[in-house]
């Protein structure tokens, strides 16, 4: 299946997109000289045509991330490479939204409420150029494809629709301007079980009709696992675990991440939780612990945690599994730090 | 406690909420029927637009006054319908209480969190500040909020979620009530900190003996706290079992079908068994089966009558004319694999 997209510059090896220490801090409004410290230095790179799943509680970052990567949110400091070329010098950031669209969480404020929903389909392609009647016949077929009879919903108002039918309307929007990758936050959160696995098959479904690259934000580390190829943890701002979905959710480094996934419901009563694998709750990220940030909630922390913020590690290639924790640096001085 | 072992903590019988409005009617609670024992861990799992809250709220008298009520609900034997505002302020409280997915806008805000539990301490024993000061502090104890005395002059929004909700739950078991109802209060927190509460809920009503109604989307969270599960769709309950049986052995289709829909270790290079369409207008239900549009098992008779309750095991319910392991008034269906059905084949 030799589809060539004449839009790929960098060629198969090259990655979608290259993220280069984002970092965004918000001021705290009535607190001079503090900051909230949203996304503190983040690089990571989106291979073409995977999923690569983005996980972590509130207040971690990722929905900024997100943001960030489509310069909705300006960032502070960083770099991001889209396909080979320089976000801001090479191409513009309106040439990069016409590649990357985004779909969010809350599927009715995210649609205008005075538009039938096949114009709002349809305004994407028509504000970059199409014909009026051009947008309107992608928006019919786009609609097709999310699985939206045209004729039945396209004239209707996001009122008079379902939540599932809403995101499946904001998804119709984002591939309506042929985009190459998607980022897709928290798209099936506030929908109901037995929708979420709808909506979940529709989204695998395009990727593979439409040569999809996604980022996939959630919180539920269940549909995470499901979808993505690799998994991206973050903690207060960081990324503290990323590798292959597999090796992330069956050999977990970071405590971080087995404490998260010894935290999912077992979905057996035989099987019950009884001790929270960590307490407490994430501390605030207008003041980050020093060093490493999860140190606070962490049963190995110990004073080299308090003074130097662990790397993440080293990444040898697109299968690296890394995870910023002194425990897996044997030259950290970590009492519990393996020996090489 | 009192005596009457045998007498059920909540009865609820054909109770049917609906919403009059001039544009139009919601048939909220259709005719459910339910009860839960003394200590026991009652689970009512449904999606959005199912009943469940409402019906929760309606052991409480909790609705707006819109709301038309018919039926029956008996908390420890006393007739919740027929209470006078006198009464209810009583019950609330007291015999029952109530925590609610967000504890930011369910605690008062501009009263510390100590004044606020010695508050309902004080309402419903009418002992001094003092003394409800120290209630107060030995319930943050109780709910392992870490420095209690600190955090009963602490405001809620100086509190993080994990310990508002601790909070909120402090001030639920303030009076010893008899019966906790809980409305989602893990839904709004993150992994970690949900299962801290799930825990935390669950010593707490071992220890102090308690009945539970525990409402839910969730069906992981379901199996963590449930004994008995009661499935709510479209204002209806359609299928009720102990937790072990009804996750292994759903004799519902739509009980079946959740189960499948929900994410949870399904293989990455197949589609997840969903359930086509979506979940019917309140305003303008069926006229027969509310889950017959979506249903695979559907048959003739679904279109056009509401099906029974049936009992196929002890202790087992399932409204459906076709549901697996009963004896069946359409099609052959397949029936899931059972390892405990041998009460069910008759």
């Amino acid at each position: 299946m030799a589809f060539i997209d004449p839009r790929d510059r960098g060629g198969p090896a090259q990655p979608m997109l290259i993220a280069r220490k984002l970092k965004k801090h918000f001021p705290v409004k009535g607190a001079r000289g503090k900051f909230v410290q949203a996304v503190d230095g983040v690089s990571f790179t989106v291979r073409k045509g995977e999923t690569l799943g983005i996980v972590g509680e509130s207040g971690c970052g990722k929905s900024t991330l997100a943001r960030l990567l489509l310069h909705l949110i300006v960032p502070d400091d960083g770099e991001l490479v889209f396909d080979g070329d320089a976000v801001g010098s090479k191409i513009a950031v309106n040439a990069l939204r016409r590649q990357v669209q985004m779909v969010f969480q809350d599927s009715h404020s995210s649609l205008n409420p005075r538009m039938p929903v096949r114009d709002s389909v349809a305004f994407g392609p028509f504000v970059q150029g199409r014909k009026k009647a051009e947008a309107r016949d992608i928006a019919r077929a786009i609609l097709g494809k999310v699985g939206l009879d045209a004729d039945l919903f396209g004239p209707r108002y996001p009122h008079e629709l379902s939540g599932g039918q809403k995101q499946r309307i904001n998804i119709a929007r984002a591939l309506a301007t042929d985009p190459r990758m998607v980022i897709l936050d928290e798209p099936v959160s506030a929908l109901d079980k037995s929708v979420e696995a709808q909506v979940l098959n529709l989204l695998r479904t395009l990727k593979r009709q439409l040569n999809l690259t996604y980022v996939f934000i959630s919180h539920d580390l269940n549909v995470v696992r499901y979808i993505s190829d690799r998994v991206l943890v973050m903690y207060l701002g960081r990324i503290i675990e990323l590798g292959p979905g597999g090796a992330i959710f069956e050999r977990p480094q970071h405590p971080y991440t087995t404490a998260l996934l010894a935290s999912r419901p077992s979905m057996d009563p035989a099987r019950r939780i009884e001790e929270p694998p960590i307490v407490g709750d994430p501390p605030n990220p207008i003041d980050p612990p020093s060093g490493c940030r999860f140190r606070t909630r962490c049963p190995f922390a110990e004073a080299v945690c308090e003074k130097v913020a662990p790397p993440l590690g080293e990444w040898l290639g697109v299968n690296s599994h890394i995870a910023a924790c002194h425990i897996l640096d044997p030259a950290s001085g970590h009492s519990k730090a393996t020996q090489a | 406690m009192d005596g009457s072992a045998d007498l059920p903590l909540v009865e609820v019988s054909d109770l049917s909420v609906k919403f009059v409005s001039r544009e139009a009617t919601v048939h909220a609670v259709n005719q459910v029927s339910f009860a839960a024992r003394h200590g026991e861990v009652l689970c009512i799992l449904g999606e959005s637009g199912s009943g469940k809250s409402v019906t929760l709220r309606t052991l409480m008298r909790l609705l707006p006054p819109h709301a038309r009520v018919n039926g029956g609900v008996r908390v420890n034997g006393k007739d919740v319908l027929a209470m006078g505002e006198r009464e209810l302020r009583d019950l609330r409280g007291g015999l029952v209480s109530m925590i609610f997915q967000e504890p930011m806008t369910a605690l008062d805000p501009v009263y510390t969190i100590g004044q606020q539990i010695g508050e309902t301490v004080r309402r419903h024993t009418g002992i001094d500040r003092q003394t409800a000061r120290d209630r107060a502090l030995e319930l943050l104890g109780l709910v392992r909020i870490p420095s209690a005395e600190r955090r009963l002059d602490a405001y809620p929004h100086e509190l993080s979620g994990g310990l508002r909700q601790r909070a909120m739950i402090a001030m639920a078991l303030s009076c010893n009530p008899q019966l906790l109802l809980a409305d989602e209060p893990t839904t709004a927190l993150d992994a970690t900190v949900q299962v801290q509460v799930l825990t935390l809920l669950r010593r707490l009503q071992r220890e102090l003996g308690m009945g539970m109604i525990f409402v839910t989307h969730d069906l992981g969270v379901a199996a963590e706290i449930a004994d008995t599960i009661a499935v709510m769709y479209a204002g209806r309950i359609v299928e009720v079992g102990p937790v072990a049986q009804l996750l292994q052995d759903p004799l519902h289709p739509y009980t079946a079908g959740l189960l499948a829909s929900t994410v949870h270790g399904q293989d990455r290079d197949r589609d997840i068994d969903a359930i086509p369409g979506s979940p019917p207008d309140m305003r303008r239900l069926p006229q027969g089966c509310s889950f017959a549009p979506r249903c695979p098992r559907r048959s003739a008779p679904c279109v056009t009558t509401i099906p029974e309750p049936r009992f196929p095991a002890p202790k087992r319910m399932a409204a459906c004319f076709n549901s697996a392991g009963l004896v069946s008034d359409g099609p052959d269906v397949v029936r899931p694999s059972a390892s405990d059905c041998e009460n069910r084949s008759g």
